[in-house]
């Protein structure tokens, strides 16, 4: 039963890593499109249309790829965990049914319109489909972290039957989507979200300032995503330590695993670094700032914040790997506004275009949301173990009955190799289409977008 | 007033129904994909399902969300009982829809094999998987006292759901071909035009028989149909849809024959639905182990929260459904931003 617990998490795991690259890409360019499509209309200014043109290519690319790697999320459900699925299905259920109906219609119906009507609708028509796509886009992400965060903050339920029999069932269902955890995690996500789009725009921007092609398009990229980008990095941090105050009251265990904290105690320190040794359960190579955690938590150092030590060794998450990952997310995230900031300073003293090494790294900044992204994911999932649902089911106890390991291993196998694949065609199109560049026929727009001629 | 419970039953079923129409010639265009002669009949093919396509897939991913609130014993038991047919199914579908995405990109003549191959690979093994999965939903699967799938892989590839799968395959390849007619002009609008006979007596004949298995050895749809008095109507608009087809097409009304193939399987899926009512997932050989409605629902009030929330969204959805494949209609032009 261990191999099949093992496998199936490894599976959900990779699975969902590999397609949580997309959907914030999608999310953030889908932003990105409206910002440009609606300059576009406003000034009419034909560098914005070449702009939306080229990025609308580069969303149609993520956007594919997030379909695709989506669908196996919604069946692995039931695949792997039918426990798990028979026991949440209640709850669950109308959260992912809102998003079927609400989310993915809206935006795959209304992507039609963005990708392929350019000159079959007029110029309004086509910007009301790009703002539905985004939409749609964004209430995705509403359900799915909605009942998420279900998962780490159950509310609005109550437990019917016994033993295996034990599901959760609505009580509530405004109580549910407003789970103590779900609004300041979607702000969260979507903010990590947009600045990954931000980031790949700047991103291919200063690609190609340094290699001096297409200049007034690379230049309008980059300061798009440099304005996006630290105006969100910044909206990270607040939304960041709003979500840690609610896993400090909701999921201490977790809380302290992000900080490596065993003990309980007052003024408890902020750890910036260090590696938790969980066979000897201490704490080695620590850089902390005393009482800071108390405080960030509680506005009071003298508070104290519960650690490992409360709870069951079986009870306890793996602390190192949620340190580490939850870490790893705050130093890029630092990293981010730092870099962003310093790009606002050069952009306002008129020499942000002259400093290639600050240009270059704006081409790696790209990684940096990707990277936060996954780390924070992972420290929010791995955080809440050993419970599937926290408090309620553990995710042993969520695995299905008749899946054996053989058959796990397989289906691994699979998808290692199928998404291998795509991985590295997706990496090969992007980099194609970047090297291709914004096409110079979209600087003289036809059809319905077409300029109105100049009075002589 | 049906109950809550025969409403979600309805309900799914109109998903999945709604589904099987959309992708079906979405497949059926996949199936057909190997019959065209150039690349550029080929891009035509694409581009008829380019910007609708994907829309076309909510409905199986909205079907499977549904299935799993209102019906999370069902979605539970199907799921992991159908482990391995399921992650194939998924790996079709990745292709289909990569190939679709990725074909254009390169102008190469090998990459633009690779994705014609993955693209009409992924749909006719999409479409034979679905059908496979009916199959074996309408002959019953093992279940044990918790309602768990107590049988094997191989146990799922029997002569009757096999059949259902290849039946599916006809189905999708004449239905994508009348589509197609609607989409493509001149001399590949004629050509398209001489598929659809013999996709039509490729699937009447596969019917047929699947029929007549039915009929004679599954006694527990034959049995739930004849209690439903107005199952021989069903039966009626199913044929008379199916053969309005070759008429329009004779008379060039390509647009009729494509509602009419539409109608004629939302005839085929409405008779499963009665066959199953009130049974999801027959248990076989033990009956008393049947998923059903009751057994396997939600609670009432996540029933009644998710028929509000279907209230307000479906006719939100249908309506701009309709204006979408209103702004793509008529015949494809290729132009630079085609696939």
């Amino acid at each position: 039963m261990d191999d099949v617990l093992w496998l199936s998490r490894l599976q959900f795991a990779f699975t969902i890593a590999f397609h949580y690259i997309y959907p914030p890409l999608s999310i953030g360019l889908g932003v990105a499109l409206v910002i440009l499509e609606g300059l576009w209309l406003k000034t009419r200014n034909p560098l914005y249309h070449q702009l939306a043109r080229f990025w609308t290519k580069v969303f149609a690319l993520t956007f594919a790829m997030g379909v695709a790697t989506g669908i196996v999320m919604e069946f692995e459900f039931g695949t792997n965990w039918a426990t798990y699925s028979r026991y949440v299905g209640d709850v669950f259920g109308s959260a992912l049914a809102a998003e079927g109906i609400f989310a993915f219609f809206l935006e795959s119906g209304f992507l039609a319109v963005l990708l392929f009507g350019w000159d079959r609708v007029g110029p309004k028509t086509h910007f009301f489909a790009t703002c539905m796509v985004a939409l749609g886009a964004h209430f995705s992400a509403i359900w799915i972290v909605v009942a998420n965060s279900w998962q780490q903050t159950p509310a609005g339920y109550h437990i019917v039957g016994e033993g295996l029999h034990a599901r959760a069932e609505i009580t509530d269902f405004w109580a549910m989507v407003f789970n103590p955890s779900s609004m300041d995690r979607l702000i969260h996500t979507l903010g990590g979200a947009w600045l990954a789009g931000a980031t790949l725009v700047a991103s291919v921007g200063a690609y190609y300032v340094l290699r001096n092609r297409h200049l007034p398009f690379a230049r309008a990229s980059v300061k798009l995503g440099i304005a996006l980008g630290l105006g969100v990095a910044l909206l990270q941090l607040a939304t960041g330590h709003h979500s840690a105050q609610i896993v400090a009251q909701h999921q201490p265990a977790k809380l302290a695993a992000f900080e490596g904290l065993y003990d309980t105690r007052t003024h408890a320190p902020l750890a910036l670094l260090g590696w938790v040794d969980e066979k000897n359960e201490n704490f080695r190579f620590n850089v902390e700032i005393p009482g800071l955690l108390s405080w960030l938590i509680h506005g009071d150092v003298a508070k104290p914040v519960t650690g490992l030590r409360d709870f069951k060794p079986a009870d306890r998450p793996p602390v190192n790997f949620v340190f580490q990952t939850y870490h790893a997310m705050i130093a890029v995230g630092t990293g981010l506004i730092a870099l962003l900031g310093l790009g606002a300073f050069y952009w306002w003293r008129g020499t942000l275009f002259d400093r290639r090494w600050y240009l270059w790294l704006v081409v790696l900044a790209v990684l940096g949301p990707q990277i936060a992204n996954q780390a924070g994911w992972w420290s929010a999932e791995v955080g809440r173990q050993p419970w599937i649902v926290y408090g309620l089911l553990r995710t042993a106890d969520g695995l299905s009955a008749v899946v054996r390991a053989e058959t796990v291993l397989t289906s691994l196998v699979l998808f290692t190799l199928v998404y291998a694949l795509l991985f590295a065609l997706f990496v090969y199109l992007l980099n194609d289409k970047i090297h291709h560049g914004p096409d110079d026929a979209d600087l003289t727009p036809t059809g319905k977008h077409a300029l109105p001629a100049r009075q002589p | 007033m049906p109950d809550l419970n025969t409403i979600w039953f309805i309900l799914v079923g109109v998903l999945f129904t709604g589904y099987a129409i959309l992708d079906g010639f979405d497949l059926g265009v996949g199936a057909l994909h190997l019959f065209a002669r150039s690349d550029e009949e080929r891009r035509v093919f694409l581009n008829a399902i380019g910007p609708v396509w994907d829309g076309n897939e909510v409905w199986l991913v909205t079907g499977g969300g549904a299935l799993f609130a209102a019906f999370p014993r069902v979605y539970a038991t199907a799921f992991s009982g159908f482990y391995l047919a399921f992650m194939l199914l998924l790996v079709a579908l990745i292709f289909r829809a990569v190939a679709i995405e990725f074909r254009s990109k390169q102008p190469m003549r090998w990459w633009r094999r690779m994705w014609d191959v993955a693209f009409a690979g992924g749909s006719v093994a999409s479409a034979f998987l679905i059908g496979v999965t009916m199959g074996n939903i309408a002959w019953g699967v093992p279940l044990d006292a918790r309602g768990e799938f107590a049988g094997t892989f191989l146990g799922l590839l029997r002569p009757y759901p096999l059949l259902l799968g290849v039946t599916t395959v006809a189905l999708f390849a004449m239905h994508g071909a009348i589509y197609l007619v609607m989409k493509t002009e001149g001399e590949l609008h004629d050509r398209v035009r001489r598929w659809i006979n013999p996709t039509i007596i490729a699937f009447i004949l596969c019917y047929v028989v699947f029929t007549l298995a039915t009929l004679l050895y599954v006694p527990h749809i034959t049995a739930a149909i004849k209690q439903e008095p107005w199952f021989f109507g069903v039966v009626v608009l199913a044929v008379l849809a199916i053969a309005n087809i070759p008429r329009a097409v004779t008379h060039g009304w390509d647009f009729q024959a494509f509602l009419s193939s539409c109608a004629a399987m939302a005839c085929l899926m409405a008779l499963f639905g009665l066959g199953m009512y009130p049974h999801l997932l027959f248990s076989h050989p033990q009956p008393e182990y049947s998923l059903t409605i009751y057994n396997a629902a939600s609670s009432q009030k996540t029933l009644g929260i998710m028929l509000t929330i279907a209230l307000l969204g479906l006719p939100i959805v249908l309506a701009y459904t309709v204006s979408i494949y209103w702004i793509f209609r008529g015949k494809v032009k290729l132009d630079r931003m085609s696939y």
